[in-house]
């Protein structure tokens, strides 16, 4: 399962239960200001860090250039085009997009 | 929602209709609810996952005539009718907002979070409110 | 949004025709409803027309034609709950045209 996060963690706590909720080895994609929750050393750092060992974080590279994110960005989170974002939704049999 | 989408040759397909938002305060729980009624005239397999506020829709007793708007409490007892009967609670969401099965206006499977997780898991197609 | 008056009190229906506030139903709008909708109201339209209003007021929608049929099949036995008897009854779709003469908004779920 793909999950598509793409509000920020500090408005809504839709990552987090995202995280609680998505399956061991399934994909979490950050989009929209759902990016704040890739960046390094906030107040939620240490959750997503947690939950990198069970599944795989990528945030999506457009919207964290806009918010001028791109240079906070975890370690372990894997930094996607649009295209790459393509690649994901294609790879997963199904997705659940958290509002 | 397509035709595409919901009838592909015929095929039953999963779908999981998740709620996550208190009533009243937004739109999203009765947009919610009528997507969850018109999802039952394609007769797929559909169920309902209660999660996070969405759990406050079912709390009983919800009295809106003081505040004008319709009561739509009362619909979620009518899913049954519409051969919608697998209603999903998320444990940790209903006891973190102090609520317990008792509370609830219709019979729900009360689940584990990691329980919800595969649920989740096993959908064709999820779609969150 | 037209405005209609029946009996001396008026009353407000949407374009379909659909009456806007359930609060203003009675038996005199229904039989104005029913006749524009070319229904001549027997014992038998006013059960399924109280059923709708029953309904309605125990789930707060006004159910779909299959639903509906299973549940008047539930209630006043297999030989009404049947698309035959309904649709005899509202040649033009029991779940539209007896909603309307009950006063109710179309169905959800009505497609």
């Amino acid at each position: 399962m793909l999950h598509i996060v793409n509000k920020s963690p500090f408005e809504r706590n839709s990552l987090e239960s995202c995280l609680r909720l998505a399956k061991q080895g399934s994909a979490v994609l950050l989009i929209e200001d759902g990016v704040y929750g890739a960046a390094q050393g906030s107040s939620v750092e240490a959750k997503v860090q947690g939950a990198m060992a069970n599944v795989k974080v990528y945030a999506l590279d457009a919207d964290l250039q806009a918010r001028g994110m791109a240079n906070k960005v975890l370690d372990g989170v894997t930094v996607v085009d649009y295209g790459g974002f393509v690649d994901l939704v294609a790879e997963h049999s199904n997705l659940q997009s958290w509002l | 929602m397509s035709d595409e989408m919901m009838e592909e040759d015929g095929v039953i397909k999963k779908f999981m209709f998740v709620n996550r938002k208190a009533p009243y305060g937004t739109i999203y729980a009765l947009e919610g609810l009528e997507v969850v009624l018109i999802s039952a005239a394609f007769e797929q397999d559909v169920s309902l996952a209660f999660v996070d506020d969405g759990v406050f829709e079912l709390k009983k007793g919800q009295d809106t005539k003081a505040l004008g708007q319709k009561n739509f409490s009362p619909t979620y007892r009518a899913l049954e009718g519409y051969d919608i009967e697998k209603l999903y609670v998320e444990r940790e969401s209903m006891e973190a907002r102090g609520l317990s099965e008792e509370d609830l206006l219709v019979d729900v499977q009360v689940v584990s979070a990691a329980e919800m997780a595969d649920l989740m898991a096993e959908q064709d197609v999820v779609i969150s409110f | 949004m037209p405005m209609v008056e029946v009996a001396g009190k008026t009353f407000e229906v949407d374009e379909e025709g659909y009456l806007t506030n359930l609060a203003d139903w009675n038996m005199d709008v229904a039989g104005y409803l029913a006749a524009e909708e070319k229904v001549e109201m027997t014992d038998s339209h006013w059960e399924v027309v109280n059923f709708l209003r029953e309904y309605y007021d125990e789930y707060q929608i006004a159910p779909a034609v299959r639903v509906l049929t299973k549940a008047i099949a539930k209630k006043l036995g297999a030989d009404k709950g049947n698309n035959k008897y309904l649709y005899e009854l509202f040649p033009y779709g029991p779940a539209k045209q007896a909603c309307k003469i009950a006063g109710l908004p179309k169905p959800t779920g009505c497609i």
